[in-house]
């Protein structure tokens, strides 16, 4: 039963306690006109006893005015809310109810059924756990049973309670019952569904709605509300890898730097390693701050904030996620898109795509087809009405962070905003990404890194170069390679200036270049080390999270920083280009040393400098290091 | 089967991540205090959401002069102790013509002191985003508006031209002049606001404990004589009862309810055991049929 009225009068703060371990479950209500959806959900609000006197009456005057059931009490005007639907007599838009027992919150959305409102069935469904699917049982399965069951399904629910209603008109016949309910799961044996229950039901008479019916001796199942107050879903999102997508740098002092934002699945703990999904950045999570102190602990749903190990850049639609289960992170993928808006869908213009916290332009740039969504059949098209439903592939302005929604419900969706009216115009759920990068690691190739490495006698690995202008990096990179060539290695050197000129020559100077700099050019060199190449950089890289970024590109003992300690006073009297004259002279801004500072290395693999030592003995002391880390000597052919 | 998170702590996060939501959205928001029970949960959700940062944006009232002292003094014992930045606006026009409800009924107060003087705010501070604490539960126009609510540039609210809300993701983009309203607080009955207050112990005024009130009867309802700019009606005369509010606002529009429950568990068991819903107790929904719509697409919360 709904409330214990008892326990409420005798021991209310008994009862009050029992009230604190209360779940809460969103579910949807899919049906037309026809088939008593409002009367279903009015008499569910009715019996949990949240239908108030004053509101009662106000019922009864409007059921005589303009009830649908001969002056008996019209359940379903309690939830015709906008007038004009009220005169209408339909449900025109999504509306929330709520209702309560002593097992379970619910929230209940109570969307209409008109092929011409897909709109708003798409918006309910997009919070709800469980679909309550109305069938006539006098009709059976109809076409808008096929349509309300695709798009519940399109939004990622899992579990459909099938209520075939009116049963009351066809005498509770189990064998028409029975029919219906094999036609059903017939038909949604192609969806999406984990689980599916089947109740008949008169929701005008009550039967198996609170308590089982006396008409049906022959149903051995659950009533309505017993199996939506006992139904577990909870776990769905717990389960899944950690994800956080920030949504607040809380920075109330220079002492605290936390991120907030609500858990969108999985669990984190202190200690736990993260990793940004944009940058690559890791870091450790230190505290799990809130309001009510720190926690051990967070689950999904939970909003929280964070504050890390590391000092590491993070912002606003930064998606934090746990670092041995990354999130795709792709400026291309395909998605199922549900157009929202009269007007259509234009491929090829840009829209804003909002996806958690992150936005960004993208185009749609190509409608593979569209979905009938009364029959499931792809039909060609090249552009979207509202209310249909396509799969396209979409490009963004820049790389996005998600899984793909039916892995995980809580990532990978987005909602599409009209950059010039800002209207709500589709909504979409990514089916995967298109980057070759992030299919790599799932296509499964028989000449790996390894493979390659071997062929050549050496373990490949970057050897990242960083020190001040004028440190003596290049000179000492060349020497290097030079005799790694000599002992029979496959080399490659990326140096800084002539990436400049070529790859990355569309970048200037500003942070966001630097850091694509940067991540361009270790990208280049994960594509070296993958294939099997010693691959050298040599750059400046004055910050530690740029060196952090590039290291965090490759596998942990593929990156070998070296760092060319020479003072800054030798770097300066050599100038060999003439730029720290021109720094001092204030002519170069923001330069390496002079006005921007050179972070140094604290964990550098390979320190070195061209001050003490010539750079050939340097060059030396690499090779031999490079020797004790395995890299010349383990793989090394034995003939 | 205990549950990973009850239902309060559902929503309790569901509101905390709007509010950041917000936060994070617009150049200038602001939220609205109306000192009652729903008030007292938004800001203590406001606290939560930013904490050990205070909320980063100020708490505005908009002050009819009407309403309950008792509120007024709990509004600036909570502005003290909280430090949070309060923004008092008064319809200064609405003032001068002497704009009250006595004088000019519930309707017309309404519309000048309440609805046309929050725009007067809103577009004097240039606010783009003010939370309210509206519930969904409340009333039938409300169970479908979003939790995002845009208005135009008149402040109005077009019900059936209202932006698509899927998931937990909002849309904010709004050009010059536009706002949204938000409304953390949607998908909480007002079982959970009082749960939540219970559970959390968040401080309300004490005009929803029962006490001893002068009171008289007036059109079926229950009317608190707080000042004395209150006209008594030949016969009339103010009687001492035991009664206590269900909802606040300007106090000759609000009807008392005759009860003992002086507690929170008290006041719970009361909601749970009587038949009539809280917004009874406001003239403002008796007007006609279908008023708050109405009143909402005017711009009023």
């Amino acid at each position: 039963m709904a409330h214990k009225s008892d326990l409420i009068a005798d021991d209310i703060l008994g009862y009050l306690k029992a009230q604190e371990e209360k779940s809460l479950l969103r579910f949807i209500t899919c049906g037309s006109v026809d088939d008593g959806k409002s009367t279903l959900i009015g008499r569910l609000l009715w019996d949990s006893k949240l239908i108030f006197e004053d509101q009662l009456a106000a019922l009864e005057s409007d059921s005589r005015k303009v009830g649908t059931q001969g002056g008996e009490i019209d359940f379903a005007l309690l939830l015709d809310g906008l007038q004009a639907e009220r005169e209408q007599g339909i449900t025109i838009d999504v509306a929330y109810r709520f209702f309560s027992t002593d097992k379970r919150k619910f929230i209940v959305a109570d969307t209409p059924g008109h092929e011409q409102y897909t709109r708003n069935m798409a918006t309910g469904a997009s919070t709800a756990d469980v679909a309550v699917i109305l069938i006539d049982a006098r009709k059976g399965i109809l076409t808008q049973t096929r349509r309300h069951s695709f798009i519940t399904s399109l939004l990622g629910i899992k579990h459909v309670v099938l209520a075939v209603n009116k049963m009351d008109l066809i005498d509770y016949d189990q064998s028409k019952f029975d029919e219906i309910v094999a036609a059903y799961n017939a038909f949604a044996a192609q969806l999406n569904y984990s689980s599916i229950t089947a109740i008949p039901l008169s929701a005008l008479r009550g039967d198996n709605m609170i308590e089982a019916s006396a008409n049906t001796p022959w149903y051995s199942g659950p009533t309505l509300l017993a199996h939506l107050e006992d139904i577990q879903v909870e776990q769905d999102a717990i389960n899944k890898p950690f994800r956080l997508p920030v949504q607040w740098v809380n920075r109330p002092n220079l002492d605290f730097r936390g991120f907030s934002g609500t858990v969108s699945s999985g669990r984190v703990k202190p200690g736990d390693e993260i990793v940004v999904t944009a940058s690559g950045q890791t870091s450790k999570v230190k505290e799990i701050v809130t309001f009510d102190g720190n926690l051990d602990e967070a689950i999904a749903g939970q909003a929280i904030t964070l504050t890390l190990e590391d000092e590491i850049d993070i912002s606003r639609g930064d998606v934090l996620a746990a670092s041995d289960a990354k999130p795709e992170f792709a400026d291309q993928f395909e998605a199922r898109i549900i157009w929202m808006h009269e007007d259509h869908l234009l491929p090829g213009r840009p829209y804003l795509i909002k996806m958690g916290a992150q936005v960004t332009s993208a185009q749609i740039s190509d409608l593979k087809y569209k979905v009938n969504v009364n029959t499931l059949e792809h039909v060609a098209g090249k552009t979207l009405e509202l209310n249909e439903v396509g799969i396209a592939n979409i490009s963004a302005d820049k790389a996005l962070a998600f899984d793909p929604y039916d892995e995980n419900r809580h990532s990978g969706r987005f909602i599409i905003i009209d950059r010039f009216t800002n209207a709500t115009v589709g909504a979409g759920m990514v089916n995967h990404s298109l980057r070759r990068a992030t299919n790599i690691k799932w296509q499964e190739m028989d000449i790996n890194k390894q493979a390659r490495a071997y062929q050549k006698g050496q373990k490949s690995v970057v050897l990242w170069f960083t020190g001040l202008s004028g440190a003596g990096k290049s000179t000492v990179a060349n020497l290097v390679e030079k005799k790694l060539h000599a002992l029979g290695k496959h080399t490659y050197t990326l140096d800084g200036d002539n990436v400049r000129h070529g790859l990355n020559k569309d970048l200037g100077f500003t942070d966001a270049d630097r850091v694509e700099n940067i991540r361009r050019v270790g990208e280049t060199a994960k594509l070296f080390v993958d294939a099997g190449v010693i691959t050298l950089v040599s750059f400046i890289s004055p910050f530690k999270s740029e060196r952090q970024l590039a290291r965090s590109l490759v596998e942990k003992d593929e990156f070998i920083e070296v760092f060319i300690d020479t003072p800054l006073e030798v770097c300066e009297q050599r100038d060999v280009k003439g730029l720290y004259k021109k720094a001092r002279a204030g002519e170069i801004a923001n330069f390496t040393g002079i006005s921007s500072p050179y972070e140094r290395p604290e964990n550098a693999e390979i320190v070195v400098n061209t001050a003490d030592q010539s750079a050939e003995e340097a060059a030396e002391q690499i090779v031999a290091k490079l020797e004790e880390f395995g890299v010349l000597g383990a793989w090394y052919p034995e003939i | 089967m205990q549950p990973n998170l009850t239902h309060l702590r559902q929503l309790e996060a569901e509101s905390i991540h709007i509010i950041r939501e917000v936060a994070a959205s617009f150049e200038r928001p602001v939220m609205l205090y109306s000192i009652g029970k729903d008030s007292s949960v938004l800001l203590h959700l406001a606290r939560k959401a930013f904490y050990p940062a205070p909320p980063p944006f100020p708490l505005m009232h908009v002050d009819t002069t009407w309403k309950f002292r008792e509120m007024i003094e709990f509004r600036d014992r909570m502005a003290a102790e909280y430090g949070f930045d309060l923004i008092v606006h008064i319809n200064q026009d609405g003032v001068e013509r002497g704009i009250g409800p006595f004088t000019h009924g519930s309707s017309l107060h309404t519309d000048v002191m309440k609805t046309e003087s929050l725009k007067q705010a809103l577009n004097k501070y240039k606010f783009d985003a003010a939370f309210g604490g509206a519930r969904r539960d409340e009333e039938k126009a409300r169970a479908k508006e979003r939790v995002f609510s845009f208005r135009t540039e008149t402040h109005r609210w077009d019900p059936k031209n209202q932006r698509p809300e899927l998931w937990d993701i909002y849309n904010a983009r709004i050009n010059k002049g536009e706002s949204i309203r938000a409304f953390p607080i949607s998908n909480w009955t007002e079982l959970d606001i009082w749960q939540y207050i219970y559970l959390e112990q968040i401080p309300i005024v004490p005009l929803y404990y029962s006490a001893k009130r002068p009171v008289v009867e007036r059109d079926g309802m229950l009317i608190m004589v707080d000042d004395d700019r209150m006209p008594l009606k030949p016969g009339e005369k103010p009687e001492m009862k035991s009664v206590r509010f269900r909802t606040l606002g300007c106090y000759p529009l609000t009807g008392a309810v005759e009860s003992e429950a002086a507690t929170l568990p008290e006041i719970i068991q009361e909601m749970l055991l009587t038949r009539s819903s809280e917004r009874q107790g406001r003239m403002i929904d008796h007007d006609q049929a279908g008023s708050m719509e109405k009143k909402k697409q005017e711009g009023y919360f």
